[in-house]
């Protein structure tokens, strides 16, 4: 099973659903959704497929597949998954049919077309498949960029107010970022000889100054994308006004290309200039964790809340790459994934709360755990995972980077500690201001505030759920495909963990 | 008494040239002896088959590599290839041209000599018959670029400039609608045309004093002798180097390169929209071959002194170019704008002397000679009572109004500010790449921070055509008749085509990259 090639079948398949939905007649909306629905679930049954036939102790590089495209640039269509590009690959599998099924009747109140909306979505797991399971340096570029045509749309015209402001913002930003990246792709090009193999590259010597330069060029792509501190900015709008269902999308999968570009290219690619670099983006992490989380505290509108929490999340991400140990670089992997179930589940039933009120902000809300208890459970469940309550995923994983960090650099680990308080502050605080105390007499009146979550919302987050408590106690299974990948990394810019202290002095008190 | 002694002429290789200029000189014949409602058949027929002709002749001569009638001619791959190039776009030129369906008459005016803005005019407008002197024009014109990407001396490459220069002053003044616009087009163009052509004859002046003297050879201005008296001559380098300048500055000129680029906006808005496009697409071909020739050939061994300056011309064209194109209002002149930073974009490329530099450059034209044509043809199909609706606010909500052209459009917008998966990103690779190869870091990144710049105005068209509500004044999109069909859906494949599978042509114009001197 393992000769099946699992990743360009996996990423040509949403691409020929969305044909496929796109050109439904647009007077049956109901058949372009349930088509929808179905062609995602066969893209989760070969992902499970793939993830079975994953040797997790097997090469670093599986399923890899290589087909000529460009032979005078030394550039072709080259596939291949390592256990990070897998977990990736696993959550987006899972998601897009949650956030097809949650989306169900987000399209029909934008009076445009419902089988596009659909068909935009898969076209966007097209793209965001490509890009995970892309080797070819040339390969993983034309991905990243094509990714923001399907988001532009579905921002800009099924968004809430203010979409298209956002939606021009989300481009730039993500197109500024992406040209940096076109001219270190060009250098890279260059100084590895005419080819863009990744595989061949990671082999190239280059020399400090142009190495600085190139990482820059992919960090800077990496940095927008993600967003870390300084380039957040378009997050909170485009986060704010996409749908929630494409925001659970944007900020659970799609930003996890910059984390996922920094451990696949800068790190392997650049190591000396990772490096070097190092400081700076642990300082920007750690920036990034408290100054977003302070934002989010201050926050009244529910989905540019999450996405501020998001951008702390990924602050955290930031220094778990950027300590350069196994734990600490597992922490970070196993947060990209845990990340994206919890925050991809806070968007969705934020989502499902702002449809029910018809407006997003917090004020508008207070005491809805009275009318709709369910899905006030929900949102306190949502919001304790994304708070890293232990015995939920994102636990583990943040608790790992702060071990992982806090053995080679303590201030760091020390100041993102103050992250985990101010989280339990937003999240809290978002929980008691909307679902819990006095009920404000002004939800009564709204028809849609009487009805809690229907069948449809339920299968949409009890996977979700069942996925955090489940990899919450029991995350073996996803650490064991993780962990070689992420030391593999770590080989490639020749880190090696330091040795345990307390081992240390075992040894001195046996001598 | 030296004896006369005839230079051997090469017919056959010559024959894409003889044909199109014979059916030029034979659409004169049928303006004069055709009945008037005969003849818009007959030459738009004629002018296609010739196109056709000379292609299959291009095609047929493919692996020519000669100089002949005497040292005037040079046939070899990049000859071929951009002659091939300019006989694509040009004939997906003519469809634009020959369409009456969108526009009742056509896009051109039916009699030139009649006062703009009086009664006759206003009846013109109407619906009569266009021109068809037209044919003939663009022939000539598509004739001239065939002998200027062959020319192999400055003389020639001089009477070549002029042979496709004058009809395109002419055609700038046909447009039916805004008849003042039109012809004030036509006379800044034709006027700045001329003081560039002067300064071209001037430059191939002195460059044939600088070639004189050479000890053993006969002064001249063929390629190979200013190619040995670069590094012979013991004339003074000031002859070298003003004559170098004067030459770019006519070059420059016809490739809308700043600061020689004030023309560009005014006639690109005022000229008919099928020869804005013709212009656009062809006119850049040709003034960029002879460019890629004139300073790969003749002056090869004085690249230390040309690279510097035209290398800040490069940037001067990209920055120009974006930046004012973020100012825009009017999509024609939006375009003229995005067409100067695109020759920016294309000097990146001249400036690569390698044989993939070469390559990259000649996949660049075509690819934007495609999306260029494809993009005017649009605008041509966008309009209201009063012909075209080129204000940009008039684009507001077209999306909703006519989801399929204006799906096209932004394909070829998103393929203008080079997005993966569509020729603008190929062809931004293709010269980038050999420009950075070749040490040209600084080009390199100043055409990804213009790109960045230029991405804006091409997204505020997105916006508008996408975003927006559609307005009261929202034109509606003219269903077009099948040749402006035609000419559309060839410009949208190919960009398409050539931004997935670049490799077969990306193949061809390396196979071809090759100079003869």
């Amino acid at each position: 099973m393992s000769n099946f090639p699992f990743l360009s079948v996996l990423t040509v398949a949403p691409l020929v659903g969305a044909l496929v939905v796109a050109f439904l007649p647009r007077h049956r909306p109901e058949l372009a959704k349930q088509v929808a629905f179905a062609w995602s679930l066969l893209v989760l049954v070969l992902s499970v497929v793939m993830w079975v036939s994953f040797k997790a102790d097997g090469q670093r590089f599986q399923f890899r597949e290589s087909y000529s495209w460009i032979p005078n640039w030394g550039i072709s269509f080259t596939f291949a998954a390592d256990g990070i590009a897998l977990v990736m690959l696993m959550l987006i599998a899972v998601l897009v049919p949650l956030v097809i099924l949650a989306s169900w009747h987000d399209a029909e109140s934008s009076k445009r077309s419902v089988p596009v909306y659909f068909a935009l979505l898969l076209v966007l797991e097209c793209t965001m498949i490509g890009v995970f399971a892309a080797a070819d340096v040339f390969l993983f570029y034309v991905f990243f960029e094509v990714m923001l045509v399907p988001m532009y749309f579905l921002i800009g015209s099924y968004g809430g107010h203010q979409r298209q402001y956002a939606a021009v913002k989300f481009f730039l930003y993500s197109l500024v970022g992406g040209l940096f990246m076109l001219a270190a792709v060009i250098g890279l090009w260059v100084v590895g000889g005419k080819t863009l193999d990744w595989q061949t590259l990671s082999q190239v010597d280059i020399s400090t100054g142009t190495e600085r330069w190139l990482f820059l060029g992919f960090f800077i792509a990496f940095a927008i994308k993600a967003p870390f501190f300084p380039f957040h900015t378009w997050l909170p709008d485009a986060g704010g006004a996409a749908p929630a269902g494409a925001a659970a999308l944007l900020v659970g999968v799609l930003d996890k290309v910059g984390t996922f570009g920094i451990l696949r290219y800068c790190l392997p690619l650049f190591p000396e200039a990772s490096k070097w670099f190092a400081p700076w983006a642990l300082a920007l992490g750690v920036i990034g964790i408290v100054y977003a989380a302070l934002l989010a505290v201050g926050q009244n509108d529910l989905k540019r809340l999450v996405s501020y929490t998001s951008i702390a999340h990924f602050g955290f991400i930031g220094v778990g790459i950027f300590a350069f140990t196994t734990q600490a670089g597992t922490g970070a992997v196993l947060y990209m994934l845990n990340h994206g179930l919890a925050t991809g589940l806070l968007f969705l039933v934020v989502g499902m709360l702002i449809s029910r009120r018809g407006s997003a902000l917090i004020s508008d809300f207070g005491g809805a755990g009275k009318l709709v208890p369910v899905l006030a459970g929900v949102l306190f469940f949502a919001g304790l995972a994304s708070l890293a309550l232990p015995g939920t995923a994102p636990f583990i994983s943040e608790f790992l980077v702060l071990i992982g960090t806090f053995t080679v650099n303590k201030p760091v680990a020390i100041i993102a500690t103050l992250g985990i308080i101010l989280a339990a502050a937003y999240v809290l605080w978002m929980v008691q201001r909307t679902t819990q105390g006095t009920l404000n007499p002004a939800l009564t009146e709204v028809d849609g505030m009487r009805r809690d979550l229907n069948l449809r919302e339920k299968v949409v987050v009890a996977p979700l759920i069942a996925l955090i408590v489940l990899l919450g106690f029991f995350p073996k299974p996803v650490t064991d495909v993780i962990n070689p990948a992420v030391q593999a990394t770590m080989d490639d810019i020749g880190r090696t963990d330091p040795a345990p202290s307390v081992g240390g002095t075992v040894q001195e008190a046996g001598r | 008494m030296t004896e006369l002694k005839l230079p051997s002429i090469d017919y056959a290789a010559l024959s894409p040239i003889l044909i199109m200029l014979g059916t030029a000189l034979l659409g004169v014949l049928v303006e004069a002896l055709v009945p008037r409602r005969w003849r818009h058949v007959v030459q738009l027929t004629l002018a296609l088959l010739a196109v056709l002709a000379a292609l299959t002749m291009v095609v047929l001569n493919s692996d020519e590599r000669i100089i002949t009638a005497g040292q005037a001619l040079a046939i070899d791959g990049p000859t071929l290839f951009l002659q091939g190039a300019i006989l694509v776009l040009a004939a997906m030129a003519l469809l634009l041209i020959g369409d009456r369906s969108v526009e009742r008459g056509g896009a051109f005016v039916a009699q030139a000599a009649v006062t703009a803005e009086s009664a006759d005019d206003r009846r013109q407008a109407e619906g009569r018959n266009g021109l068809t002197e037209v044919y003939p024009l663009t022939t000539f014109a598509i004739g001239g670029m065939l002998i200027f990407v062959a020319a192999n001396d400055l003389l020639t490459m001089f009477i070549a400039l002029e042979v496709f220069s004058l009809p395109l002053y002419l055609l700038c003044a046909l447009a039916r609608r805004r008849r003042l616009l039109s012809q004030e087009a036509a006379m800044k163009y034709f006027l700045l045309g001329a003081y560039a052509s002067a300064f071209f004859l001037f430059g191939v002046a002195l460059i044939y004093g600088f070639t004189a003297g050479m000890p053993g050879r006969p002064a001249g201005v063929d390629f190979a002798t200013i190619h040995a008296a670069v590094s012979e001559s013991p004339a003074s380098q000031v002859l070298l180097f003003a004559g170098m300048a004067l030459l770019a500055i006519g070059l420059l000129f016809k490739a809308a390169a700043a600061p020689f680029h004030v023309w560009t906006p005014d006639v690109y808005q005022g000229a008919p929209t099928p020869v804005t496009g013709f212009m656009a697409a062809c006119t850049k071909v040709a003034a960029f071959g002879a460019l890629l020739r004139v300073f790969h050939v003749a002056f090869t061994d004085a690249n230390w002194d040309f690279t510097p300056v035209l290398g800040a011309v490069a940037v001067l064209t990209m920055l120009i170019g974006a930046v004012l194109a973020v100012t825009q209002t009017d999509i024609k002149r939006l375009l003229a704008y995005s067409s100067i930073a695109n020759a920016g974009y294309l000097l990146v490329g001249v400036l690569a002397p390698s044989r993939d530099g070469l390559a990259g450059t000649m996949f660049y034209l075509v690819a934007y000679g495609f999306s260029v044509l494809a993009a005017f043809a649009v605008v041509t199909l966008v309009r209201d009572a009063d012909g075209e609706a080129t204000h940009l606010s008039r684009w507001a909500g077209l999306g909703r109004r006519s989801p399929f052209f204006a799906a096209l459009f932004t394909f070829i917008l998103l393929a203008f500010a080079g997005i993966p998966l569509t020729s603008g990103f190929m062809s931004k690779f293709a010269v980038f790449g050999p420009a950075l190869e070749n040490g040209q870091t600084w080009l390199v990144i100043a055409g990804v921070l213009t790109s960045m710049v230029l991405a804006f105005p091409y997204l505020r068209v997105v916006v508008m055509m996408w975003l927006s509500e559609p307005g009261e004044s929202t034109p509606t999109v003219t269903v077009p008749g099948g040749l402006t069909s035609a000419a559309l859906m060839i410009g949208v494949l190919a960009t398409l085509v050539l931004g997935i599978a670049p490799a077969p042509l990306l193949d061809l114009a390396t196979g071809a990259a090759e100079f003869v001197r």
